[in-house]
This record gives C-alpha cells, structure tokens and sequence, in this order.
C-alpha cells in the first residue's frame, strides 16, 4: 500500500473541515476526488502536502509506511509526494530553471545524492520539457510570472516531470483550462503513468477524466468519502449533478 | 571615587580649539574660518534628538554616550586589507584606515590628464581656485550638525578633479577602513569630487571595520557635476555591529547630466545615509537604488531627496529592505518638484521584507510639487514573508531556510541587478546570499 489514510480529521481556524477521512493508494492507480464546493477536496489535497495553515486533529496517513503527518513538507517532497497546484505562486526573480534545479538537488541531498551537474541537468530537463511540450523560453523566465493559466498548469506538470513522484496530486489542475490546455495537460499526466507510481485526481468536473481515465473514484462531502466507486460514477455524477448524493448523505445523517 | 564624564560635545570642541592652536599662520585662510563657522553651528545645533523631525526613528543617544579616539594609530597591513577588501576590484584604489589616507598601500593607474587625485588637505593648498569654489557649496553645514561638524574637521578624505571631456576609464575606490582593535576610533571623512563638462566618472565608497570597539564614521562627500557629466557612485558599507555610520552625500548634476547611485547596507550598529542629489539642469536623469539588511538590534535609516529645480528631467528611485532580529529601517524619501521645474518625471518606490515580529520599519514619502505639469508617483511597502510562495518551494522539495533565501534573493534582485561592476556585484551577492541563508 502506497498511501493509507485512516481517519483523518483536520480543521482550520477552528472550522473542521476533515471529518473523518479513510483512503488507500496502491502504486499504479489513479483516484479520483470529486465533490461539490467546499465539501474539503483542496483540503485534503494541501494536508497530505503539509500545508501549515491546517491543523490536523485527528488520525493518521502513511506513505510507504512512514507517518506523513510528522513529515514537513520539503521532507514529503522528498519522499516521492508532488502536489500540483490551483494557483500556481508567481516567484519573480526565481527562473523556473533556477528553481527546479534548486529543487531536484535539494531532493538528491535528502536522499544522500551528490547534485546533479549543470550539463546533466539542463539535458534531463530539456527532456522532460519535450515530454510535456513546455516550451523553453519559459525556463528562463521568472517562475509563472506572468505566464498564461494554462502556461502555469503546463509548468505544474512539468515539475511533476522533472521531480518523478511517486504520488502526484493533481488538485484542480482543469480550472481555468481551456479544453486543448486540458488536453495537453492531461497527456503530460498520462506520460508520467506507470506502475511505480499512483495519482490522485481533485477535480470538481468530470471532464478532465474524460482524459486522465481513473481507476476509482470517490465522492468527497462535508469532510468525508461518501461514496466510492469506478470511473462511471463520475459519469452519473457528470448528468445528475451532486443533489442526489447530498440528499442520501444529509437524509442518513439528519 | 569620583568618575569623570566627557561627552562626545565637548571633546570634539575642546579638541578643535586645541587643533586651531597649532595651526598658527594658518588660522586666517578663508578654509579655516569656514571650519571655524561650522564649528559654531555645531556648537549651537548639538547633536539631533528625536524632537528634530529628521531625526525623529534614528536615535544618536548611544553614538553619542561614546568618545572616540580622532587620531588613533592603526596596525593594518596589506595582508589583511586583502581579506577585507572587495576581491578583483581593480581601478584607482585609495585606501583610508582611522581616516588617514595610506598613500604607501594605495594604487592610482588612471593618468594624470584624466583625473588629479590628491588628499583634500593637499589639494586647499595647490588647487586652492578650484577648491574654494566648491568646497562646501553643496554640503548644509548651517542647518545639520553632523555636516557642520564634518565641516569644522574637514582635512582627511579626497579631492578628485575630471577634466572637461575625460572619460575615467578605470573606478575610484575608497576605502574607509577603520581599525577598533585597541580603542573606540572616529573618523569624519570629506570628499570633493569635480567632474567638468561631458567627463565621465565611476566611484565606489567602502565602509567597513575591524575589530570590535566602536567606531564611528561621519562621512560627507560633495559631487559637483558640470552639463553633460555622467556619474556613477556606488556606497557599500559593512561595518560591525558597534559601528555608528552617519554619512551624507551631496550631488549636483547640471543640464544633460546622468547621476547613478547605488547604496548597500550589508552591517552596520547604527546606520545613517543622507543622498540628496538636486537636479540642477534640463534633461538630466538621477537614479537611486538602495538595498539594507539590518538584524539583531541594528538600526539602519536612508533619507534621500531628489530635488528638481528645472524642467525636463527625472528622477527614479528604488530602495529594497529585509529586516530581521529586533532591527529598525527608516526610509525617508524626499521629492521636490520647484516652480520652475515642469515636465519632471519624479518616481519613488520603497519595498520591505519584515522577517520578524519584533523588526520595524518606518518609511515616509515625502512630495512636495510646486509645478503644475509633472508626472511624479510613489509608494512603499512594508509586508510579512510571502507564506505561499515558500510552501510553494517546500512542496518541491527545497528546505525551509533554502527556500527563505532564494525567496529573499530573489526580492532584492532588481536591485543587485542594477550594479554594473561584476566584481562589486559578486561581493554583494556573496554576503548577501550568507546573511540570507
């Protein structure tokens, strides 16, 4: 089991927003979170990635056995977890080069790995440019200043490229995407698949999983999985919308 | 048991008249009596407190309690200036150590028809002409009593002439190193620096330590520029923590002249930087950039004024802080657009980092615009660490304090950036990669 989450319960400023959550990754799946807004998808998403501002209040997670929660979040980085964002951060004055190659050496430190060189460097990431079609001109550029949402959401990618996670979480990396963007990100995505690794997919719609194919798909509702399935659940979610499913879940907790 | 108390006041004074007593037939040259003037100022302003509105965040108390010895000895050799020094930068390099300038260990390549250097002392003797005709004429020394008293004990520091048309292919770099190894020592360095018609000059001004007594430096240096001159002047100060740095310089830049100046405060106790530059012409640009680091209980204080007295120029102004520790920033920035000064392009801005809860900084821009036609903006701004941007960075993998660094790097490029000699440039960046880290 890649990753196993047992009760996870979080909150923030006070408000819980996980209340109860159970999930296990095995190396090679793809999941989905789907749910409506504000049900704590993004949540999750940013808990298992360490952001600060959540507090975690109860359960646990284990990545490859190890206890996530007690990890910060450069050390998950480390360990293989790579969280895509909504809004990609503008950094002006950090190159997009500058700072992966900070991050990749960063991440071979961790792991007792000397630096990669500058020539070993810029070939692997030429590389993975091509893979997701980055163009590079943006590499010299300031890290997403500027840049268009689907040049942010390309960038996303491809640090997941260049980084090789063993989990990605891609946290409504469709928003905002016009639908060639969503498709060349989604390829980018499906390139990276393999049986090593597993990713998990928050989106609110199901169109990008018309082309990122999930192995199961869950529903995610007032800080818990209400609802589990396999990708035709998100096609039933797609033509009657979430009422039906907060109608069960408020009629059994009501 | 009695203690005796001498402050800073009347030592300074009592030692003036001592130094007035030894000059015997000299007493009566027009630069005696306007030292003798400015002592009289001095005498009668004292030291600012903060009840002086310009002096208000920047409290001298603690400079003050000290006495310092004006004359101390040193024991600098040309090994250590070496380590102090900002390596491969190569040009006309003065050094000053306590103040005196150190013929014997500094090196002058530009020649003559291009540049006349000469001690100040040596040049109110054989450049007299020149030399009363500007000495004193930009620097206020009726009104601010740290230029007043620079003033009364004017004689150590540089007098540096361009001719007409010369461009200084090689810099001019001074050094200002002052040795505290074995007592507090002040220095009040005074530099004049002429640059005639269409002549082209490059200067950076160091200010660093040793040792750890106090040190206090009251440095002012006046460029007067004539039409069509191009300055460059670079500042760099990194001095110890028991340094009192009190610094003003003075610039006049006539029609079509460029003025460029960058300040950087890497360390410093107790830092002070007046640059008050008036654009004294049609058609002549001024720039200021400005980068400051203070921690621990440093105060760091940069008032500039860009005063614009006629038509068609412009003025651009970038000053960039991190602060950190329980250190205090000021920033005051003046602009003054005169009456007759229209179509002036006047721009300020002033960025801060507050990097801890217990850091503070105080920034006041200051317009005054007397011309109806004008474009002139300015803002400051003064935030916390941008949270989001260094999860970002952790969520790749690189460490908190990495990514802290790179974040804080990266806010201060613009202004690196803007430094155009490579060997200064990579000084600064080194240090100030360290202090980030």
């Amino acid at each position: 089991m890649m990753l196993k989450i047992n009760d996870l319960r979080a909150s923030i400023e006070g408000k819980e927003i996980l209340r109860g959550i159970n999930l296990e990754v095995k190396a090679g799946e793809v999941h989905a979170i789907m749910g409506p807004n504000g049900s704590g998808k993004s949540t999750l998403a940013s808990v298992l990635a360490g952001r600060e501002e959540y507090e975690v209040t109860g359960g646990e997670v284990l990545f490859d056995e190890k206890d996530l929660l007690d990890l910060a979040p450069e050390a998950r980085a480390a360990e293989g977890i790579f969280l895509a964002f909504q809004y990609p951060v503008e950094i002006p004055g950090v190159t997009t080069i500058n700072f992966l190659k900070t991050a990749v050496n960063e991440i071979r430190k961790y792991k007792g790995q000397p630096p990669l060189d500058a020539a070993q460097f810029l070939k692997m990431v030429r590389e993975k440019a091509k893979l997701v079609s980055m163009n590079d001109s943006l590499l010299k550029r300031a890290l997403n200043e500027g840049f268009s949402g689907g040049e942010k959401k390309r960038n996303e990618i491809f640090q997941m490229a260049v980084l090789e996670p063993k989990l990605a979480i891609l946290d409504e990396t469709d928003s905002g995407l016009d639908i060639d963007a969503l498709r060349i990100v989604a390829e980018g995505v499906n390139t990276l698949r393999s049986p090593e690794r597993a990713t998990i997919v928050v989106t609110h719609y199901q169109r990008l999983l018309d082309y990122i194919v999930p192995d199961y798909v869950h529903v995610l509702y007032k800080g818990r999985i209400v609802k589990s399935g396999t990708k035709e659940l998100a096609l039933e979610l797609e033509e009657k919308g979430y009422d039906w499913i907060k109608a069960e879940v408020d009629a059994t907790m009501a | 048991m009695s203690t005796e108390t001498i402050d800073l006041k009347s030592q300074l004074i009592a030692d003036f008249n001592s130094r007035e007593k030894a000059i015997n037939g000299k007493a009566q040259t027009s630069f005696h009596q306007a030292k003798r003037k400015a002592l009289h100022t001095f005498e009668t302003l004292g030291f600012p407190t903060p009840r002086n509105e310009e002096w208000k965040y920047s409290n001298v108390k603690n400079l003050i309690s000290q006495t310092y010895d004006f004359e101390a000895a040193h024991a600098i050799t040309a090994d250590l200036l070496n380590d102090v020094r900002i390596p491969n930068l190569s040009g006309n390099v003065l050094f000053f150590i306590n103040g005196k300038y150190e013929a014997g260990l500094s090196t002058i390549v530009s020649p003559a028809e291009q540049l006349t250097i000469l001690p100040l002392q040596e040049a109110v003797e054989t450049q007299a002409e020149v030399f009363e005709a500007h000495f004193g004429t930009l620097a206020d020394a009726t009104t601010e009593a740290f230029t007043a008293l620079n003033t009364a004990f004017a004689g150590e520091g540089l007098f540096l002439h361009v001719p007409a048309g010369a461009v200084v292919e090689q810099p001019v770099i001074l050094h200002f190193i002052n040795d505290t190894r074995q007592q507090n020592v002040g220095t009040q360095p005074r530099n004049l620096f002429i640059i005639e018609k269409n002549a082209e000059l490059l200067i950076t001004e160091t200010f660093m330590t040793v040792g750890d007594a106090h040190s206090f430096t009251n440095s002012v240096t006046e460029i007067h520029m004539a039409p069509e001159a191009r300055v460059q002047y670079y500042k760099v100060q990194n001095e110890s923590d028991q340094a009192y740095h009190v610094g003003t310089t003075q610039v006049r830049v006539s029609d079509n002249g460029h003025f460029y100046a960058a300040t950087v405060s890497l360390n410093g106790g107790f830092i002070r930087n007046n640059l008050n530059i008036a654009l004294d012409g049609e058609h002549c640009e001024a720039f200021m950039y400005g980068l400051y680091f203070p921690d621990g209980k440093q105060h760091i204080d940069n008032h500039t004024i860009a005063d614009h007295r006629k038509p068609n120029s412009q003025s651009n102004e970038l000053y960039k802080g991190v602060l950190r520790g329980k250190s205090t920033g000021v920033f005051n920035g003046k602009i003054f657009v005169r009456e007759d000064a229209q179509k002036t392009n006047a721009f300020q801005s002033c960025k801060n980092v507050v990097l801890s809860t217990e850091a503070t900084m105080n920034t006041k821009p200051q317009l005054e615009i007397f011309a109806d036609d004008v474009k002139c903006s300015h803002g400051t701004t003064t935030g916390q660490l941008d949270e989001e941007a260094l999860f970002y960075m952790r969520s790749r993998g690189i460490s908190k304090p990495e990514a802290l660094s790179l974040l804080m790097f990266a806010f201060c490029e613009d202004v690196i950036s803007q430094i155009k000699i490579e060997s200064i440039r990579e000084y600064l960046e080194g240090i100030i990669l360290k202090k980030l880290s």
